[in-house]
């Protein structure tokens, strides 16, 4: 499509032949006196501000230190009434440790289709990032989180984020932290729409459950 | 326009659109419903960032920056992808871009494809043209369903079913969805909750065999060829991981420069659309990644008016937009008209600049379009990327009125003035002469003082259209010119 390239491009030159020939991209100013992060907060108010935020668009948010994440996990899942959980490669061990012998994990594979996802009850991931201002997980594939599709298909998404570690402020600073080769999706909330007179409804194609967990302290147990 | 949006062929005028949707109660409760709904929210969503009005001039910049400079971010977006494991096509035209996706679509051998809601694809009549190809194509943003479903239009960029109220999703999914695939369940209720679980069930089973997905998306970065889909539902996620095949149709005005520069558009976006902090999920995906998602993945960069649009200097400020919506939302001609009315994929102030443009001023509904408005300016103030609506209004209503030189599909052309406008241009020929004779003019105002009380409340003959909607202005006694002479400004 070589032909179609070419005259494009032939045309948006001559469309910005006001354009003076020496100006290069950098010579138009992009004026950023925005803010960074909205509000000054000490680290431990940052945390409670994104907890604040997760619950505002209806995500179920626990906190827990360490020690106490294998238990809490047990608990969610026996909660939920699970009988399967997708594990990606990388997520610590000892997070499922305390789980029902009798919960299947299931380990996150290539060669499984969208209909075998679609019969696992839970998932449990870690995160990149998370953003308090606006209450935002942020995963990008780290092997703690696993393919993209493991955190769509099962209906019930438990989602750990060590914090403060893992915790910004803004979206400006989570930017900043993320690589962009690598395959992000970003989750506020569980799915939800708009579509019906404009009031947001939960649950749609995503998980319909979103659970975060704020751990506090090291929690390679 | 060959191949453009056929849905919109032979659409009327907006007046005359416009009076028949006013006269409709349901679908006018339904606009004041949801409009009136979401404008509050939304500006409780922006009083939140402090900065709004930086964040603002920022997002103007940058789309300057960009459309000032579309040829070199093109061809470093086109690199990026294709280093990334992406294949980019071009399309001049909404027949080339129909005629590339079909063809992909082809190749993989499927004839079914899963959607992500896109205005671009909408733009070009894609279904229709996968359609004639023998290839379905499911919409699977649950407002799109509810079009789809009810083999109607879009009236709306975020919401296109948002002239439709809660019964009549439940009437149109419990007669439809059966020959569509899988029916909705018995008792259906016309609860939101009830109605979004429908939607689930009923699409689960596409998205789980899709082997096909086709989006658009709301970003495109150059300096990564990162691609950002902004949505609210999970149907965009479904259909940018599970298919082998993916395709992007994404209008050339999408690309920004930096990552960076998302960091604005991530923030004003979401407020201004659905008056949420963020959506519940952005997708961000760049060429193809190893055993994660589509295995091939396909660009197909849209002109198709874009670039007669740009070689407009003030009216390329319209490519700036990221199709939020807001300046729908608090339209009071929207409010009134409803999106159908607009004739075109994009209703509202910013569609009635970019119809027009994209399209050209040609036919009678898009010549009609820089009307449909009361030049308020609310949706200037709401624009998150600044673009003054009135003043492109008003730039398209002379080109309307006097004709002149624009560029159509590539080539520069001269138009002629429209017809209908004779009269507006007769009142203008005059006021310049007189307006130029300090004589006559002063002849003339003195004459309109002295038989003022015999003027007319209304204007005779053709002048009768205009005067009906306007009080005429009352002539003074005495004219200011006569009246500075006499005092000097109350000195004397």
């Amino acid at each position: 499509m070589s032909g179609g390239r070419e005259r494009v491009l032939a045309r948006v030159r001559r469309a910005l032949a006001d354009v003076p020939r020496d100006e290069r991209p950098r010579d138009v100013r992009v004026e950023r006196g925005y803010r960074r992060v909205h509000g000054d907060r000490t680290t431990v108010q940052t945390v409670d501000l994104l907890a604040e935020n997760l619950a505002d668009y209806r995500a179920l948010v626990h906190r827990v230190d360490a020690s106490g994440l294998p238990r809490l996990l047990k608990r969610l899942l026996a909660a939920h009434g699970s009988r399967s959980v997708l594990v990606p490669p990388g997520l610590p061990p000892g997070w499922l440790a305390a789980t029902d012998p009798a919960l299947a994990l299931v380990p996150d594979r290539e060669a499984d289709t969208a209909y075998e996802l679609d019969t696992v009850d839970s998932v449990v991931t870690g995160c990149a990032v998370a953003i308090a201002e606006t209450g935002t997980i942020v995963l990008d594939g780290g092997p703690d989180q696993g393919r993209r599709r493991i955190t769509l298909v099962p209906d019930h998404h438990l989602c750990v984020v060590r914090v403060p570690e893992q915790v910004v402020g803004s979206v400006p600073q989570a930017l900043g932290r993320l690589v962009p080769g690598r395959p992000q999706t970003w989750i506020s909330g569980p799915s939800a729409t708009s579509d019906i007179e404009l009031n947001r409804v939960e649950g749609v194609h995503g998980p319909r459950t979103l659970e975060v967990i704020l751990v506090d302290g090291g929690t390679d147990v | 326009m060959s191949g453009t949006s056929g849905t919109y062929l032979g659409m009327p005028a907006f007046p005359v659109a416009a009076r028949d949707a006013v006269r409709d109660e349901t679908l006018r409760g339904n606009l004041r419903h949801a409009t009136h709904t979401i404008r509050e929210k939304r500006a409780k969503a922006v009083a939140e960032l402090d900065d709004w009005e930086r964040l603002r001039a920022a997002g103007r910049d940058v789309k300057e920056r960009t459309l000032r400079h579309l040829d070199h971010y093109l061809v470093q977006l086109e690199e990026a992808v294709t280093a990334a494991g992406g294949t980019v096509h071009w399309a001049a035209d909404a027949g080339e871009a129909n005629r590339i996706v079909t063809g992909l679509v082809q190749r993989t051998g499927q004839s079914e494809v899963v959607k992500v809601k896109s205005m671009a694809t909408q733009e070009i009549g894609l279904n229709e043209a996968l359609e004639a190809a023998g290839v379905r194509a499911y919409e699977t943003d649950l407002a799109e369903l509810i079009v789809q479903l009810g083999d109607d239009r879009p009236s709306h960029i975020l919401v296109p079913a948002i002239h439709r109220n809660r019964g009549e999703i439940r009437d149109i999914f419990v007669e439809r969805m059966g020959s569509w695939g899988r029916a909705a369940p018995a008792g259906l209720g016309d609860d939101p909750a009830e109605l979004a679980e429908a939607a689930r069930v009923h699409l689960r089973e596409k998205f789980l065999r899709a082997k096909v997905g086709i989006s658009g998306a709301n970003f495109m970065v150059a300096e990564t060829g990162t691609l950002v889909v902004v949505e609210s539902e999970g149907n965009g996620r479904m259909c940018l991981t599970l298919p082998e095949t993916l395709i992007s149709v994404v209008g050339i005005e999408k690309v920004v420069p930096t990552w960076q520069d998302l960091e604005v558009f991530l923030q004003t976006l979401p407020r201004s659309s659905t008056a949420e902090r963020m959506n519940p999920y952005t997708s961000m995906w760049t060429g193809t990644t190893d055993s994660d998602g589509p295995r091939t993945f396909h660009l197909v960069l849209l002109d198709n008016g874009r670039t007669d649009t740009l070689a407009d200097e003030v009216g390329r400020r319209a490519l700036r937009c990221i199709r939020c919506s807001a300046c729908l939302n608090v339209c009071p001609v929207y409010e009134r008209a409803g999106g159908h009315a607009y004739g075109s994929v994009y209703p509202g102030p910013i569609g009635a600049i970019l119809s027009p443009q994209l399209r050209g001023t040609g036919s009678e509904v898009d010549a009609s379009l820089p009307y449909a408005s009361s030049l308020c300016g609310a949706c200037y103030d709401v624009c998150p990327v600044a673009i003054d609506i009135p003043e492109v209004l008003v730039h398209l209503r002379e080109r309307v009125v006097q004709g002149g030189e624009v560029t159509r599909n590539g080539e520069r052309v001269t138009i002629k003035p429209a017809k209908g406008h004779r009269g507006e241009r007769a009142v203008m020929r005059a006021a310049r002469w007189a307006l130029d004779h300090p004589g006559a003019l002063r002849a003339g105002q003195r004459l309109a003082s002295r038989t003022r009380r015999v003027h007319p409340k209304r204007l005779p003959g053709p002048g009768r259209a205009w005067s009906d909607t306007r009080a005429l202005p009352e002539v003074p006694e005495e004219s200011f010119r006569d009246w500075w002479q006499r005092t000097r400004g109350g000195d004397r």
